[in-house]
């Protein structure tokens, strides 16, 4: 049976019986959806379940902040698949080391411009390159520098956050004040977002 | 371990993307379900969730959960409908 945001608040929120049929219900739904929303990403029952019981406590720790611009069950579900995901994600990065993906990188490398490209074309995009390089160099702190490169290299950010005994929102803030540098940078050197993302194309 | 060619083109389309005031990853799940019901309906983007959108298009993980999300609501949108 479905409810209505205000029956899951109000059962949630209240005691006895009325709770544990909110529970159930919810516990119920929640996995009904990580299947439909995971199906393809994992079959193991055992994972999706406990992602669930970690939601429910999750929903159950912020049920204050939900402000029914959706649907509850769609708000719970959004909770349950950051965590079925961060815990795929963990699994398939375990053994990856952010130290070793550390070992010898060179952000803008020589070989990222294309020497089939026009002549003027290279050596603008060669001009990017080393006022990128620049900036990395001098202005990224050491913290910046791992989270960008690792994230370029494909390393979820829950995945560095645990590696750098930190979490996903620091791990973004470190981006984001890193992308932040480079785009001054680039626009110091006199190039702004169109150059850039013309660049891209050659 | 260098960066390869693609993975260059991509920190340069971040770049290009990147706005001085950005919504976190926290933010960005407070407000997803919302928008991925607006996505859902058709509906244009509300002038306080273009904001989701922007992260979606710079966060390779909060872009993974929302199309997650978007398919369990498809999904359930089609059982409706059969």
């Amino acid at each position: 049976m479905s409810r209505t945001n205000d029956r899951w608040l109000v059962g949630l929120g209240g005691d006895g019986a009325q709770r544990e049929s909110a529970l159930r219900d919810l516990r119920q739904a929640l996995l009904r959806n990580l299947c439909k929303a995971l199906s393809k990403r994992t079959a193991d029952d055992a994972l999706l379940e406990d992602a669930v019981q970690d939601a429910l406590m999750r929903v159950l720790g912020r049920l204050d902040q939900f402000q029914g611009r959706s649907q509850f069950l769609t708000w719970a579900t959004s909770i349950a698949i950051r965590v079925a995901l961060d815990e795929l994600r963990k699994r398939r990065w375990k053994d990856v080391s952010l130290d070793a993906m550390m070992t010898g990188a060179d952000f803008v490398p020589q070989h990222a411009i294309d020497l089939e490209s026009a002549p003027e074309v290279q050596a603008q995009r060669r001009a990017i390159l080393d006022a990128m390089q620049r900036v990395i160099k001098l202005h990224l702190t050491d913290k910046q520098r791992i989270a960008l490169l690792a994230e370029l290299k494909g390393m979820p950010q829950d995945e560095i956050a645990r590696q750098l005994g930190s979490n996903r929102n620091a791990v973004y803030k470190l981006t984001h004040d890193a992308r932040k540098k480079l785009k001054k940078g680039l626009e110091s050197a006199g190039y702004g977002a169109d150059d850039v993302v013309a660049l891209t194309a050659n | 371990m260098s960066l390869s060619k693609q993975q260059i083109d991509a920190l340069m389309r971040l770049i290009s993307r990147t706005k001085d005031s950005e919504i976190d990853c926290e933010q960005c799940l407070a407000a997803v379900a919302e928008f991925a019901e607006q996505q859902l309906a058709g509906k244009s983007i509300a002038e306080g969730l273009q904001a989701v959108e922007h992260h979606l298009s710079i966060c390779d993980e909060c872009r993974e959960e929302y199309e997650a999300l978007r398919r369990t609501l498809d999904k359930m949108d089609d059982e409706k409908a059969g």
